[in-house]
């Protein structure tokens, strides 16, 4: 039996974190960046679960659970502040909010 | 020789380029709704990782937190942007049921994987031998880890409390 050897997993783990940074950096749209910041927490718990398994210890999934709850704050608030800016700015674009001031 | 072929590590990289791919096509899309299709089957990509890295609890949390919970918010949002005014604009028109081919491809993919998985004697067999399961993970969360826990409700309760306050209808004259 051979096992996935650690450094596989942390490779994927960094591509998938590497696509979802790109994303988040080029796009305008915000609802396409909140998509990248869930592939690159995603990206997260697989360095978490591969680690978890390589020790055979459960404390990596305790942390995917942790970065979970995580995601659904985090995406909940942020769709919730996109209906906002949609309604006031009738668009989803980034540069629409350079304008802010206190 | 199949069985050779296919085993545990070659499942894994199968599965982790079919993440790869549809994350690639969530960032690169055009169309919202179609980065979410592309969004769901990278997301369950990782699960079928997550399943064959000996971690079935955190795939089925994957499966059913992420696909299915964030997910459905996320498309939710979607509709209540009404986004035929600004983005649908900038992609091809439908060409029928051309957007669905690549997702399905990837779906099914992983399907073969995990009835490939299910049905082999041998592969259950190394499956298994190194699972942490679910009853490890919930007497370390709730020993060690409850003070993480507790947090973690609080952040779901602060959560709750902005998106209700956020997305509530603005009434005249207040600002953020």
């Amino acid at each position: 039996m051979t096992e996935i050897p650690l450094e596989h997993v942390l490779f994927l783990s960094c591509i998938l974190f590497s696509i979802g940074f790109v994303g988040v950096i080029s796009r305008k749209n915000t609802l396409f960046m909140l998509m990248s910041l869930e592939v690159m927490l995603n990206a997260v718990g697989v360095a978490f679960i591969g680690a978890g398994s390589a020790w055979r210890q459960a404390d990596g999934q305790v942390m995917f659970i942790l970065i979970l709850t995580l995601a659904a704050a985090e995406v909940a608030v942020g769709l919730a502040l996109f209906i906002r800016m949609q309604r006031r700015y009738r668009s989803l674009d980034i540069d629409e909010l350079n304008e802010m001031r206190g | 020789m199949l069985a050779n072929f296919l085993s545990v590590e070659s499942l894994f990289y199968l599965a982790g380029l079919v993440a790869v791919i549809a994350s690639f096509k969530v960032v690169t899309g055009k169309n919202t709704v179609h980065a979410l299709l592309y969004l769901v089957v990278s997301l369950l990509a990782v699960a079928v990782c997550f399943y064959l890295m000996g971690a079935p609890f955190a795939a089925g949390l994957e499966v059913i937190v992420y696909a299915g919970a964030i997910l459905v918010l996320f498309v939710f949002a979607v509709m209540m942007f009404g986004l035929t005014t600004d983005e649908t604009k900038y992609a091809p028109q439908s060409k029928g049921l051309s957007f669905w081919v690549g997702p399905i491809i990837l779906a099914m993919t992983l399907l073969a994987e995990l009835l490939w998985v299910i049905d082999n004697a041998q592969l259950q067999q190394q499956l298994t031998a190194n699972v942490v399961s679910a009853k490890q993970v919930g007497m370390l969360l709730y020993g060690p880890y409850l003070l993480a826990v507790e947090i973690a409700s609080f952040l779901l309760l602060a959560g709750l409390l902005a998106g209700y306050h956020y997305a509530k209808p603005e009434s005249r004259g207040t600002h953020l």
